[in-house]
């Protein structure tokens, strides 16, 4: 095997020689991760075109997990390999393993690892076959991890387009669903002009410092003193630019809501996690380290645009009556979290961004895998009522769901308290007073939304009083195991009885005949459980499952995450 | 034996254990007997442990027993540990005494209470406390049954819950322990501060380097503390509503044991005392006060159990009156005696107030003796001992302290003297008013089989004395009130055997009085005067009528408006306050504030969402609006 490579690497290099290109030494153990995804990915591309039938969601999802779990236990390999023998760059220079990149690594394995579980479900349900979803969530993660550890601004680029691209294709994934197909054009759009942005930044900079490597942009500026920076800096805000949109900081952050909205739900945790692994990995690294010279210029805006992502996006998630759209508001306000530690631009700012990056990602994973579960068949039940009496119908789904929330609002003894309270006692470290006190009364105002969903679920439903229950039965109509119902109000009096359920009257009067004619189910449905059940797969459930242990066990015990995270840092 | 001391307060604790779980299933009357037991087993090894340290040399009765370390923050370590030593044993020793006989009266006088188990849960749970706080080797620990024993008390005054009053009554009586227990508190936060320690024997080790100010505010802030618990003037009026607990509680909580505790603490801070002569002044001064105000707010009274609580507070004085005078064996032979007179007293009235169905007035009362003989004697000899008729024990103990409230200074003397005329005086009142004259209530047809306690429908009543285990205490408590004055007789040094006993404690900053023989006798004989004065004098005048109302005025019967005014002044000015900040502070300003901040963040929400148009384009102009406020700040940057 490494005999034949051997042969196919000295063959290709001898090609290239001849048409004159200087072909860069490429270690391939200090790419392993990346490779693995994207070997993995075309091995299940290949399966999939060659097998005569079609194959089913989970044996895809079993393969995804297998390659993502090759791919973490890589990078903890390397992760050893960096404890022990220090940070290295490899391929000229282009790529940086160092404990901040591998921390990154091991955390866009563990998203690879988790979102495949919580995808087949959902794919299953909505009747999607086929390998495209795993494959292009195992080339944008592969994307991520050369964002996490380009020492390049180019390679940050290309990194950002493998990353994007993709989450483009699974944001309108569902080509069934309305809003998919809009929330993948104005993704894709606003993310074209924004990737145009951050190439301009790139050239602006290396205008002004001879190099796109970043260890060389740093010498440089390391050694100079730039007297006329104008261009630099033009450079360097809009590299912000293309990053700010990558992590859905305000005010470049107009897309998410529709995006996250309109795209498939386990789409939404997917890109929620992973294009901000990535996007804040790329941020931090090139802030922090490359540009530590400029940083009382590009410390006030990440001030400005840290406080306007806090308060925007707790203030705005306040008064959805979307719940996918409430958790868009409320992830642009932990990226405001996130950026407390690029603030704070210190070694323990960077570990907390990093602590915060990981508890997030288990969290928003799980919290919109069970959105996509309640969701129901259609993905399109998101209203609050859906979720009243959860708690009574389905404790254990209601009370894991009630963990996750309760950790993003960062309540004790979950990984959500020690991430809000590592980002602001950096703040707090490094004098950022008045950021930390916007933070926390930010973290305040979520709370409320949270907790108010939270309240939804466990409020006392027992008997629905006439007159207010037509909502609720709406969607429990919605919901029927019948079939899609796009049933907008079904008055529903207070008894719950099937035959009273037949007088149901629709408010759009096409659909009087479906709706009656799925009364009998509703009504027998709404009498044993007074809301449709929400089904959860095995493998849905085993995502979630390791959403909440990943959030509660680091949460009572947040020692080694703490410990990884600083470490991380420490070598970077 | 003196390591078997650990399970003096364990017992009683032992019978909370079972009783807190399992009292309802084993019901009445078990788990009375069971309280009973594990208190009368306290008992019993109290005495053995006594026995014990007598037979060491007296400079050598001084153990100190550790448990384990409570808790530690910086250089502060409180342990958990007991201190053995005569004035802890005495203690103990009368607390256990006094409590198994009230235990047993218990099982019959809550006879045909509901919640009977309970009564006995929180009694055990109470002599716990109790022993706690006098057994106790440091500061901490005795703050710690301290507080035990309030919400004791607290429980038991409030047992009868559903009634109005017992409730209010039990807050009241927590409310003023409050007061007192932020004095106890701010001075155990002084003697840290000042000695680095909270154990006994350190602290009073190190009192050399205190200096007087502090000690001074040491001593007056622990007296604040006893003045709450021991009821003395201001803040006593919590006592007199008290009474609204069952009977049983009134003898042993608020008469011989728990408010005591403060004279207890004002004894074994003796040494702080002694350098703290001013503080030990204003004690006495405030103990006198106590109990001539006490003694005449008894007078007037016509609750049975009121003129006995009255008549605590004025006793109580009298033992401040002692601890402050530098009396300290005065202070705790008279807690002793009182003890086993007071108790009597009070056991004898629920006897009466059995007899009577519930009923407390002593003005509907009267000609009992006859019906109820071993109430009625056992009742006379209480009235005697707390009169101070010789040679019943209240004219030892009270003669002691009398005695030695000359010595500090004449006036303290003349106050006591008074009160003491006082004290024969409305004890006689009620003697008279209750088994004299005539029957002032229906009599009953005797109804063979036919015995229905506490029933309305009743035509009559038909007093009688009640069981065994009611009549066995006031028996016993007589016979300890008649002869208890024996254990400290004045004229020869040997008989003073609880002074010789108390000395390796006290002797040391006790006053030393120098009286000869003949003035002794002389103190005596005018004693002996001032009491049978009392005793004929009530008799002249109750024993023909229960109608004298001159004699009630209506200032008396209020106890010189002190509970009206400190409710007018203090009560219903903080209510108004609390009123102002709860509906002006607090529902406008800080709800407002709130309020106010939350509909802030939803308007600005509700605002905010409109700029998400849903149109690319104005997406895409937003960040370029972004783009060129940051292009512009780096260039403005840039140019400087």
């Amino acid at each position: 095997m490494t005999g034949s490579t051997a042969i196919v690497a000295s063959v290709a290099a001898h090609l290239v020689a001849a048409t004159g290109i200087v072909v860069p030494h490429i270690d391939y153990t200090a790419i392993l991760p990346e490779l693995i995804l994207l070997g993995g990915m075309l091995l299940v591309v290949l399966v999939s075109a060659l097998s005569p039938r079609p194959l089913p969601t989970e044996a895809y999802a079993t393969a995804t997990v297998g390659i993502a779990t090759a791919s973490l236990i890589s990078s903890l390999v390397l992760w050893r390999d960096v404890t022990n023998h220090g940070p290295f760059t490899a391929v000229a220079d282009a790529v940086n393993v160092d404990g901040f990149g591998v921390f990154f690594l091991v955390l866009i394995s563990c998203i690879l690892v988790v979102a495949p579980m919580l995808a087949a479900g959902h794919l299953r349900r909505e009747g999607i076959e086929g390998c495209e979803y795993y494959v292009l969530a195992l080339i944008s993660g592969s994307g991520a991890m050369f964002m996490a550890t380009a020492n390049d601004l180019v390679l940050i680029f290309l990194a950002l387009e493998i990353l994007s691209i993709p989450l483009y294709i699974l944001a309108g994934f569902d080509h069934r669903r309305e809003g998919s197909g809009e929330a993948a054009m104005k993704y894709f759009v606003l993310g074209a002009f924004s990737s145009a942005i951050f190439v301009y930044g790139i050239a602006l900079t290396y205008g002004a410092t001879g190099s796109t490597n970043l260890a060389q942009i740093a010498a440089f500026l390391a050694r100079n003193v730039v007297t006329s920076d104008g261009v630099l800096l033009g450079g360097l805000a809009l590299l912000l630019v293309g990053f700010g949109f990558k992590v859905a900081a305000v005010p470049f952050h107009m897309w998410t809501p529709d995006v996250y909205q309109g795209s498939p739900t386990p789409a939404t945790g997917f890109m929620a996690s992973m294009a901000k692994a990535g996007g804040f990995a790329a941020l931090l690294r090139v802030f922090v380290t490359t540009f530590p010279t400029l940083r009382s210029t590009w410390q006030p805006a990440i001030w400005v645009i840290a406080i306007l992502t806090l308060v925007l996006g707790a203030v705005v998630a306040l008064v959805q009556r979307d719940v996918k759209r409430m958790l868009a508001y409320s992830s642009i306000n932990h990226a405001g979290f996130v950026l407390l530690g690029l603030e704070a631009a210190t070694a323990r700012g960077v570990a907390g961004s990093e602590f915060y990056l990981f508890a997030y990602s288990f969290l928003v994973l799980g919290t919109f895998a069970v959105v996509a579960a309640v969701g129901g068949r259609g993905d399109d039940a998101h209203g609050f009522e859906r979720y009243r009496g959860l708690g009574r119908r389905q404790p254990v789904l209601a009370v894991a769901f009630s963990i996750l929330l309760l950790a993003q609002a960062g309540a004790p003894f979950t990984t959500g308290f020690f991430a809000k309270f590592t980002v602001v006692a950096a703040a707090v470290s490094a004098h950022s007073y008045a950021l930390a006190a916007v933070a926390m009364g930010s973290a305040a105002v979520a709370a409320y939304f949270y907790l108010r969903l939270v309240l939804v679920m466990f409020a006392d439903v027992a008997r629905p009083r006439p007159g207010v229950v037509a909502t609720r039965a709406a969607t429990s109509g919605a919901a029927a195991p019948a079939g899609r119902l796009d049933l907008a109000a079904v008055g529903f009096g207070g008894g719950a009885t099937p035959g009273r359920a037949a007088t149901l009257t629709a408010i759009r009067p096409t659909e009087v005949a479906e709706a009656t004619a799925a009364a009998g189910m509703v009504g027998e449905a709404t009498a044993k459980a007074d809301g449709p059940l929400v089904v959860v797969s095995p493998w849905v459930a085993t995502g979630i499952a390791i959403c909440v242990a990943t959030t509660l066990v680091f949460g009572v015990w947040p020692q080694p995450l703490v410990d990884f995270a600083h470490q991380a840092t420490l070598i970077f | 034996m003196i390591h078997a001391a650990f399970l003096i307060p364990i017992l009683p604790l032992a019978g909370f254990a079972i009783l807190f779980p399992l009292g309802r299933r084993l019901g009445n009357p078990l788990a009375g007997w069971i309280a009973t037991a594990m208190v009368t087993a306290s008992f019993v090894v109290t005495v053995i442990v006594f026995v014990a340290l007598f037979q060491h040399a007296p400079a050598h009765r001084e153990f100190t027993q550790s448990w384990f370390t409570w808790f530690g923050v910086g250089r502060l370590r409180v342990g958990a540990g007991l201190l053995v030593d005569p004035l802890s044993m005495t203690m103990a020793a009368f607390i256990t005494g006094v409590s198994s006989l009230i235990h047993l009266y218990s099982i019959g006088y809550m006879r045909h209470d509901e919640q009977f188990p309970k009564f006995f849960t929180y009694l055990n749970l109470f002599v716990f406390a109790m022993l706690m706080l006098v057994l106790a080797d440091n500061f901490v620990l005795s703050f710690f049954g301290w507080e035990g024993v309030g919400v004791c008390s607290y429980f038991l005054i409030a047992f009868w819950f559903e009634r109005d009053d017992a409730a209010s009554a039990g807050k009241k009586a927590m409310i003023f322990n409050r007061i007192g227990d932020a004095g106890f508190l701010l001075a155990l936060f002084l003697i840290f501060e000042r000695t680095g320690s909270f154990e006994y024997t350190t602290v009073f080790a190190r009192l050399g380097h205190v200096g007087t100010p502090s000690l001074v505010a040491i001593a007056l802030l622990l007296f604040l503390g006893a003045v709450g618990k021991s009821a003395q003037i201001p803040l006593f009026p919590w006592l007199a509503d008290a009474m609204t607990g069952p009977t049983p509680v009134s003898a042993l909580i608020h008469a011989a044991t728990m408010v005591t505790a403060g004279v207890y603490l004002m004894c074994r801070i003796n040494p702080i005392l002694h350098l703290a002569p001013d503080a030990a002044h204003v004690i006495a001064w405030v103990g006198a006060v106590t109990a001539f105000v006490g003694a005449t707010s008894a007078c007037a009274q016509n609750d049975i159990k009121k003129v006995l609580a009255y008549s605590t507070v004025s006793q109580l004085g009298y033992m401040m009156l002692a601890a402050g005078s530098g009396a300290y064996v005065a202070a705790i032979f008279l807690m002793l005696t009182h003890a086993f007179y007071k108790a009597l007293l009070f056991l004898g009235s629920g006897s009466v107030i059995h007899a009577m169905e519930e009923d407390q007035d002593i003005k509907n009362m009267g000609g009992l003796a006859k019906l109820m003989p071993i109430t009625g004697i056992t009742f006379l000899i209480g009235w005697f001992s707390i009169a101070g008729v010789p040679p019943f024990s209240g004219f030892w103990s009270k003669g002691d302290v009398l005695e030695n409230a000359w010595a500090v200074t004449p006036a303290l003397w003349v106050i006591g003297a008074v009160s003491a005329f006082l004290t024969a005086y409305y004890m006689g009142r009620e003697y008279f008013l209750v088994f004299m004259g005539e029957r002032r209530w229906t009599e009953g047809r005797q109804v063979a089989g036919v015995h229905d306690h506490g029933s309305a429908a009743h035509d009559g009543l038909h007093p009688h004395d009640p069981s065994w285990h009611m009549s066995l205490p006031l028996v016993v408590l007589a016979t300890l009130a008649a002869l208890g004055g024996f254990i400290n007789l004045p004229f020869h040094p040997n008989f003073v055997f609880l002074e010789r006993w108390l000395d390796p404690v006290v002797g040391a900053n006790l006053l030393t009085t120098h009286f000869s023989v003949g003035q002794q006798w002389l103190f005596a004989v005018v004693d002996a005067a001032i009491a049978l004065t009392g005793v004929a004098v009530a008799a002249t005048v109750w024993r023909a009528t229960a109608e004298r109302p001159a004699l009630e005025p209506r200032f008396l019967f209020m106890a010189w408006f002190i509970d009206r005014g400190e409710d007018r002044l203090v009560a219903r000015t903080s209510t108004a306050l609390a009123n102002f900040t709860a509906t002006v502070v607090e529902s406008r300003v800080i709800d407002g504030a709130v309020n106010g901040v939350a509909s802030l963040t939803r308007w600005s929400g509700e605002r905010l969402r409109r700029v998400q148009s849903g149109y690319v384009r104005n997406y895409a102009l937003g960040l370029v609006a972004g783009l060129v406020v940051l292009v512009a700040y780096v260039l403005v940057r840039a140019g400087s």
